[in-house]
């Protein structure tokens, strides 16, 4: 007890009891301690002078935090659909056979916990896994065997990485095992850059020109929803008050995306750039990387790469060389939460609270981060905005579609042979895409991860653009021996758990969706029950408070339009009604316990 | 032409539904002459005699008998209405839903607090092939029979269950102030 309260102290002193940084000070004392208990809780409010339901309301939030021990070695291996099409249940049984324990528990020794997680990041890689925040990619029975054995010799996580990926993988401050599996390079991103270069010339301008530039290039932004970056600037830079924040947005959740990883690792400064960029063009003299909790390998090497940034003039005071230009940036790291990556939520977590969504307006560019106004962007879309004003937005605008200017990252996995990122310009077919990274075999890709839509053959010829087929980036091919019920079902699962719970539709019909399509995939379903799922999409995405919601039927929705010939194998054409209901599987706990022999029959 | 037939049960609810329906007033009179009561608490009648037009009920199953009861309703009524919030998801009863029966029946006949302290070791779990089997949860009804019609609510307003019925009987269009839909 003594030494928990001690713990608890240094944790909180670490951060000057600021309320803002409670998920930092959780994270440690869950590092310490190895849970978050109910006392230690009480502690942490008593301590920061807070209620203890705020404190256990962001403990419960979190994928990462737990009020139970997670293990001395905390094991979380993605069971996300494309993990599975990797064989992520086989390494499961791998893990429960070394460690002595099943998923969901700890091992009796307390040494080794097993966990699932949503998707981690390494679609390219599956199975993966993170043990104490370091990196395990392309599992097999083999490497698990090797890796318990390392966990249970004491080996610290970080020392059983035997093999590094390439690039900056193998950089001092990262060493991990990690491949950036960069498939093609477009003229945007993964053009030469050289650090220093678009600051300097951003500042060489007014922040209105700069806005222009950006206005000209008709950039949308590149985490899903589209909003052009110039216009948001603008909003930001005219909402009244002094101080304002730029924020990156780095939750990158969307199951089946990657490229804000290999952003992170081969091209931070472009992004870092970006948002300062950003900065003055809206007039901030801060901004904040929100960088997910899975992405922790990458925290030292960042930080490292932003105090080399202030060393060459780039951030800090007079930063890229303007006089009274004071620009630096932070990073806050999640922990776990899918709805985070939704701007409003990603700026309650940054204040150190539940990652729960905003009633909008106000938006972020009037009242964002700590009620100031805030321009929240992708990290992609920093990336874009260096190279922006390096060439000029009109440059820019000659690449891809009408709606859809510039080229975009995206992250290919699933069943094809070359995995990985790809820049493609906007406009690209389907069909091209499956050719390049050979995946021609495919007869569905799941276009914007789960919460985009599932695309059958007869569309391959459709354009990835907003014009047509939109996404953040997510491309999951799906090939002919799937069966597409299980991956919809997987993603069903994964909305049904990120769901943040604050409003009903999205709550509750996530999974009354989620248990009819079991019904039907039970071979209980009827007519009726694919007309119901059609009827509780609509609703659900048309009642529900954020994007999460408004989204979430979508592997439903659009499989039901564009596969529906799998639901009606599954049915029992021509019935009114069928049962899932079973009396004797129902009556079976009850009757053991009272000592009786069940009579299904009588009753 | 003879008056429609309703009947009524009450399965794991706790008669609020029915109170609510008695809460009609003076519509009371007008409702014995819009229809004819069969099997239900209403006239105490027992069992099913004949074909009923609509059947009306109230609370999900938590049991063997409330699902032998409901499949008699739809057998026996042309429509079937869950009335009330306990027959539409469960309700308050299905708040054990989340905890296995086992833990349920032994913190409520073994180990509770208003078990008698004296007598702890004495107590068993009630075991009579008399009784009804406990369900494992409690269902809400669509999940074991076909329902045709919901009323929301817990329970649902007097005004909601009158217009609903009157509606269905006379074939009217059902017209109700958004008030009465909305719960909170
Ligand atoms: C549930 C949900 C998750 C999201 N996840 C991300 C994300 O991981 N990364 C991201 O940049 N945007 C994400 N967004 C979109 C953000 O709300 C926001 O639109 C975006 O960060 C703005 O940047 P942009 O204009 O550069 O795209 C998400 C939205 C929702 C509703
Ligand atoms: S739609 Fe879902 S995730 Fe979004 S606020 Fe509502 S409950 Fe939370
Ligand atoms: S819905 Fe409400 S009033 Fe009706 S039976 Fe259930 S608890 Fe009672």
């Amino acid at each position: 007890m003594g030494n928990m309260s001690e713990v608890v102290k240094k944790c909180v002193n670490n951060y000057q009891k600021d309320p803002a940084r409670m998920l930092d000070v959780i994270r440690d004392v869950q590092a310490e301690l190895g849970q978050v208990s109910d006392a230690a809780i009480s502690e942490i409010a008593g301590q920061m002078n807070v209620s203890s339901v705020d404190v256990e309301g962001v403990v419960t939030f979190y994928h990462f935090f737990s009020k139970d021990p997670v293990g001395q070695y905390s094991v979380y291996l993605n069971n996300s659909a494309v993990s599975v099409m990797m064989g992520c249940y086989e390494i499961a049984k791998a893990f429960e056979k070394e460690a002595g324990c099943k998923f969901g528990e700890v091992s009796s020794d307390g040494k080794i916990g097993l966990h699932y997680t949503a998707d981690i990041g390494m679609n390219d890689q599956e199975p993966a896994a993170i043990i104490n925040g370091v990196i395990f990619t392309s599992l097999t029975a083999d490497k698990v065997k090797a890796i318990v054995a390392d966990m249970k010799s004491g080996k610290a996580a970080r020392d059983i990485v035997k093999e590094f990926g390439d690039g900056k993988n193998q950089s001092e401050l990262i060493k991990s095992m990690v491949k950036n599996n960069i498939q093609k390079k477009g003229a945007v991103l993964f053009a030469p850059f050289s650090p220093g270069s678009a600051l300097n010339k951003a500042v060489s301008m007014t922040p209105d020109e700069v806005i222009e530039q950006m206005k000209i290039s008709n950039l949308r932004g590149r985490g899903g929803a589209g909003f052009p970056t110039g216009m948001k600037w603008d909003y930001t830079r005219q909402s009244p008050g002094e101080k304002k924040y730029i924020v990156c947005n780095g939750d990158e959740g969307e199951p089946g995306t990657f490229k804000d990883r290999v952003i992170f690792t081969e091209i931070p400064e472009m992004m870092f750039e970006g948002m300062a960029i950003g900065g003055y063009a809206i007039g901030a003299d801060e901004g904040l990387l929100y960088l997910r909790g899975e992405y922790m390998y990458l925290k030292t090497y960042l930080e490292d790469v932003l105090s080399k940034m202030r060393q060459a003039g780039t951030l800090g005071k007079n930063a890229g060389g303007k006089q009274g230009f004071n620009f630096d940036i932070k990073i806050k790291m999640g922990a776990g939460a899918y709805v985070c990556g939704e701007e409003s939520a990603l700026i309650e977590s940054a204040e150190g609270k539940r990652g729960e969504p905003r009633n909008r307006p106000p938006f972020p560019a009037q009242r964002g981060y700590m009620g100031k106004p805030t321009s929240v962007n992708n990290v992609e879309s920093f990336c874009s905005a260096s190279r922006i004003i390096l060439e000029g937005g009109e440059w820019f605008a000659k690449m891809g579609t009408a709606q859809s200017r510039g080229t975009k990252l995206l992250s290919v996995s699933g069943d094809c042979k070359k995995p990985g990122i790809y820049e493609i310009e906007f406009g690209t077919t389907i069909q091209t895409l499956l050719e390049e990274c050979e995946g021609r075999t495919a007869k569905a890709v799941q276009v914007g991860g789960p919460s985009g839509s599932c695309v059958d053959k007869t569309k391959f010829g459709q354009r990835i653009c907003y014009d047509d087929l939109a996404t953040g980036g997510s491309i999951i091919v799906i090939g002919q021996d799937r069966d597409i019920l299980q991956v919809v079902h997987n993603f069903m699962e994964f909305f049904e758990e990120e769901s943040c719970g604050w409003c009903t539709p999205c709550r509750v019909g996530n999974q009354l969706l989620l248990h009819k399509l079991e019904k039907v995939m039970h071979g209980h379903g009827t007519e009726a029950d694919l007309k119901d799922m059609e009827q509780w999409c609509v609703t659900v995405k048309s009642m529900s408070r954020c994007g999460l919601g408004q989204t979430s039927p979508n592997p439903i929705y659009t499989t039901l339009k564009n596969f529906r010939g799998i639901y009606e194998a599954k049915i029992q054409k021509g019935k009114d009604f069928v049962s899932e209901f079973d009396m004797a599987a129902a009556v079976k706990d009850s009757c053991a316990v009272a000592g009786r022999k069940p009579n299904v029959e009588g009753h | 032409m003879s008056k429609p037939v309703v009947a009524t049960t009450s399965l794991a609810g706790c008669f609020g539904c029915h109170m609510s329906l008695l809460d009609i007033d003076d519509r009371i009179l007008q409702l014995i002459d819009l229809v004819e009561f069969h099997k239900s608490p209403v006239d105490d009648i027992k069992t099913f005699s004949k074909m009923c037009d609509i059947g009306i009920i109230e609370g999900g199953c938590c049991n063997s008998e409330n699902v032998h009861v409901l499949q008699d309703f739809r057998k026996n009524c042309k429509i079937l209405i869950s009335l009330g919030e306990c027959a539409i998801m469960g309700g308050l009863p299905a708040m054990r839903n989340g905890i296995p029966v086992k833990e349920c029946l032994e913190e409520g006949y073994l180990d509770g607090p208003t078990v008698d302290e004296n007598k702890k070791g004495a107590r068993i779990i009630p075991n009579d092939e008399e009784l009804p089997m406990i369900l494992d949860k409690v269902y809400p009804c669509h999940e074991i029979v076909k329902v045709d019609y919901f009323i929301p609510g817990c329970p649902p307003r007097a005004d909601l269950i009158w217009e609903a019925l009157v509606a269905l009987v006379t074939g009217n269009e059902l017209k109700i102030p958004y008030e009465v839909l909305k719960f909170d």
